[in-house]
């Protein structure tokens, strides 16, 4: 079922189950242990072997030598795959994961040796006897060394409209300054883990990912055996943000071992492991040039952005939301990418935008200061309802970032903020109010679903779709029972299996809008053929109340549905409307903090996001995602950085303790608010991405703030109290 | 090593490696996987438990050093048909997304309700004489938990609740 033009009426419209502040659907199993992670099914590994991963020491050259005989001699050790004696592995396809290769280092941390034994215990102590020596070869870490050899990249084109350095040169009021972000990581609570079985020459792993189909290309392609042969599982994931859309030395190495021992192999990769043999978000330098009349009516918008990565490695596309926010007849975004020996850098919660934003909307805050104008009127002043680069002819398929604006305005009390920064005290702490825009491209991916209808009336919903922390679950068992006349506890909703149907996945905040066009597409057909097998030769029929009714005639669902039941399979697919219209969710975010007068230390007081996503599914498990978005945004802008250190070429800060993340304590009660909207192009669905909207641009909203309280403009983040205190005024 | 503790009132034996954390005896050797290992450093507060009714990092302990002990985890709290109130209070306040911290967060609010209960001060009591519950003093106290989804408000809801109804 393609989606090619704007939604019409549908029964998702009745708005009976979908829109509804359901609780979670999974809710009893997690909040009692008994929800299953990828490390825990002990009744399907039995006499599972453990096995750990070891890795480099350097970032970059090759394994000198490499002695096992101690770590093989230890109690329990069954196998130490080194790549001496590791099959030969394809890294042809996109997701493939080759391990064990060859000698030579690319990445600090890349798995050297994988020691199996009896127990986990055994298994870790025998990897710390392996002998390792390397040849260090010499490379590039630091960013801010290599900005000037940045690549234009494929991905990331340039935007250049009009004349920009003419209307910038001629513009009264300019800004022309430069951020830079760190290297961040996604930090989630579960470490990445898998456990592998082979039955025969059929290979099962369960391990934690955020996308089936591609771990499922992944492991079949790396270890070169057919997909049909391989089965992937991942029921419940113990949060992603990106670090597990891709697969890494875990499912690999496990199902290796277990083929090589006869017995299933389980691996978790370590805490501190999971910090450089990972990927993570990479760090940005970003000039950002407004030119702008004295009204603020920005008539020059330019953005370079640079990051580093790996030789293949995809860019941050920083600058990408500068093509579509604000106004501008001159325009000159680029984006460029430079060689950079550090781990990997890959997809992290909104990449682009969450750290473009950090940039963006912090100028957007100076052109303001230099302007007189209010920072809130100045993003209204500049909105657009079509795209820049583009003209009228492609406008937005919805776009309220100014009702975003105003709504928060109002309600977060914006006109008792004081233009003046430094100038709101509250016994020890300088206060101030900050805002900044919220904006996250809408993407839309395949989605396939199966849906069963039984005999006792009960429907199941199977798809390859994750429940990553995001509801999945939850949306997609109102999206089946608002569908097929149901209440939620007649449905059942089964995740993360190769054997379902290829589903879009959890990333890129596509998965609720895609994951649920997806179930309504078979519901569509289920409801056919429900109808038909009910004897109702037409297209006027509804679904209520666990009965399927026409013409004044109604029949149970379990009824007919009968023994054998009714299933069927669909998918959705996505034309053209992404490319017709520009498609994104919008948020205004409000923020006030407190800056101890003396000691610099910046505490968050109050927070409101004023969200613009389509129709909202679930507004439980939406404003949840936003909660996590926004404290995400508030530990990029206050304490998360990985600390590059060019000695060993990886980060040093490896484990939880010293990689901030925010806290209990960190965190006040935070305010969201969804526009009662629905959007006719993103799908059938009419919803927007939600999942990352709350990190864009809340992190400026804190600096901004930062900024009003105390007159201080930090562009370097995170704002670390250490770059307030020589510059705070005496208290 | 031979080891006795009692976990969810039931008596147990076992005979462990001495490097088996607490954690590790719970999850890999009694499959009891509802205690979680985030970090495995005592830095995350996924493997929270209650050892003699006070909770411990399960990480940061080794099995052996249990002797005698009584252990409560998030199975011994309740199960999905007989929930917990402070379980039932996560899932109608949504203080959860992913559910990896979960079990850990649980634990630590019902310990944190008795430890504000006996009268045990904190970081943000201001008088150490008088310690009453607030939104400040959960906040303080949950702290070693980590919730990388950050359904904080929502786990401090939930925790109000319990209280208010308690």
């Amino acid at each position: 079922m393609e989606f090619t033009q704007a939604a019409g009426p549908n029964p998702l419209d009745a708005g009976r189950v979908v829109t509804k502040p359901i609780d979670r659907i999974d809710g009893p199993l997690k909040v009692s242990g008994r929800a299953p992670y990828a490390y825990e099914y002990h009744q399907d590994f039995p006499n599972a072997a453990y096995g750990f991963v070891l890795g480099s020491s350097v970032p970059k050259g090759r394994i000198a030598s490499l002695d096992t005989k101690a770590a093989e001699a230890m109690p329990g050790v069954l196998l130490v795959l080194t790549h001496a004696n590791t099959p030969k592995m394809s890294d042809e396809g996109e997701h493939n994961a080759p391990q064990l290769q060859g000698a030579e280092i690319k990445q600090y941390e890349q798995a050297v040796a994988f020691v199996v034994a009896e127990t986990f215990e055994q298994a870790r102590a025998a990897a710390r006897a392996v002998k390792v020596t390397y040849t260090e070869a010499k490379g590039a870490y630091d960013l801010a060394a290599v900005q000037d050899k940045g690549e234009p990249v494929k991905s990331a084109p340039d935007s250049t409209v009009g004349d920009f350095d003419k209307a910038f040169s001629a513009a009264p009021v300019t800004v022309d300054v430069t951020y830079t972000t760190p290297d961040q990581s996604h930090a989630m609570m579960e470490p990445h883990a898998s456990v592998a079985k082979w039955d025969g020459d059929k290979l099962t792993v369960y391990t934690a990912n955020q996308m089936i189909h591609w771990a499922h290309d992944g492991i079949a392609g790396t270890l070169g055996i057919p997909k049909t042969k391989v089965r992937v599982q991942s029921a419940y994931v113990g949060g992603g943000f990106g670090s597990k859309l891709f697969i890494y030395s875990d499912p690999i190495l496990a199902a290796v071992a277990a083929q090589k021992l006869g017995r299933p192999v389980k691996v978790a990769l370590t805490r501190p492991q999971i910090f450089n043999h990972t990927n993570h978000r990479p760090a940005t330098i970003q000039r950002i040039r407004l030119g702008a009349g004295p009204d603020g009516r920005i008539t020059a918008m330019g953005h370079d952005t640079v990051s580093g990565n790996q030789e293949g490695g995809e860019v941050e596309n920083a600058a990408d939301q500068t093509k579509l926010l604000y106004a501008g007849e001159n325009r000159l975004i680029r984006t460029r990418l430079s060689e950079l020996d550090l781990p990997k850098g890959g997809a992290m919660r909104a990449p682009g935008e969450a750290v473009g934003l950090l940039a963006l909307e912090c100028a957007m805050d100076e052109l303001a200061e230099k302007t007189g104008v209010d920072p809130v009127e100045l993003r209204i002043r500049n909105d657009i309802q079509y795209d820049p680069e583009k003209g009228p002819s492609r406008s937005f398929s919805s776009r309220h970032l100014v009702e975003c604006l105003r709504t928060g305005a109002e309600r977060f009390g914006w006109s008792k903020r004081a233009a003046k920064p430094g100038t709101v005290r509250d016994g020890q702490w300088l206060v101030g109010m900050g805002v900044a825009s919220g904006f996250r491209g809408n993407l839309v991916m395949p989605s396939g679903a199966r849906v069963k209808l039984d005999r006792e009336g009960v429907v199941t919903v199977e798809t390859q779709m994750t429940d990553i922390g995001t509801g999945s679950y939850t949306i997609l068992g109102q999206v089946a029972a608002e569908m097929m006349g149901l209440p939620i506890e007649k449905v059942r909703v089964k995740l993360g299996d190769s054997d379902f149907p290829l589903s879009s996945g959890s990333g890129g905040s596509w998965g609720a809008n895609s994951a649920s066009a997806g179930v309504f597409a078979a519901c569509e057909a289920l409801r056919d053929a429900v109808a038909q097998k009910a004897g109702f030769n037409t297209k006027d029929v509804t679904f209520a109340d666990g009965n399927v009714a026409s013409g004044g005639r109604s029949r149970s669902l379990a009824e007919v549905a009968g023994p054998d039941g009714v299933t069927v399979e669909a998918k959705a697919e996505f034309g053209d409307l992404t490319k017709k219209f520009a498609q994104a969710s919008f948020a205004g975010h409000f923020c006030e903090v407190g800056v101890d007068a003396h000691t610099g230390e910046i505490r968050v007081r109050r927070m409101l996001s004023v969200c613009s996503a389509g129709r909202i599914i679930n507004p439980k498990t939406s404003r949840n995602q936003c909660l996590g978005g926004m404290t995400m945004g508030i530990g990029a802008a206050l304490m998360e950085e990985q600390v590059v250190d060019e000695r060993f070429g990886g980060f040093i800060n490896h484990d939880l303790a010293e990689y901030v993340v925010p806290v209990h304590a960190d965190i006040p009660d935070l305010d969201v608010v969804f526009l009662d909207e629905t959007d006719d192009k993103s799908s059938w669905i009419k919803a927007k991405g939600v999942g990352e909207l709350g990190i864009c641009g809340v992190g400026a909203a804190v600096a901004n703030a930062v900024y009003n309280a105390t007159g201080i403009r930090i562009r370097d983040y995170p704002l670390t109290l250490d770059k307030l205190l020589p510059r705070l005024p005496t208290a | 090593m031979p080891v006795s503790f009692t976990v969810n009132g039931q008596a147990t034996s076992l005979t462990l490696d001495p490097r088996v954390t607490l954690l590790d005896a719970l999850r890999e050797h009694m499959a009891l996987t509802g205690s979680k290992k985030g970090c495995d450093h005592g830095q995350c507060g996924a493997c929270t438990v209650m050892v003699n009714g006070q909770r411990i990092n399960s990480c940061l302990t080794l099995a052996v050093m249990h002797e005698g002990d009584e252990v409560t985890t998030i199975e011994g709290l309740g199960s999905p048909e007989n929930l917990h109130p402070m379980q039932a209070a996560f899932v109608k306040h949504d203080g959860f997304q992913c559910g990896y911290c979960t079990p850990g967060q649980i634990c630590s609010s019902v310990a944190v309700l008795k430890e504000i209960e006996a009268g045990i001060p904190s970081h943000v009591t201001a008088d150490l004489d008088q310690v009453a519950f607030s939104d400040a003093e959960v906040r303080e106290r949950m702290s070693g938990n980590i919730c990388r989804c950050a359904a904080y408000p929502n786990i401090v809801a939930a925790i109000r609740d319990v209280h208010d109804h308690a």
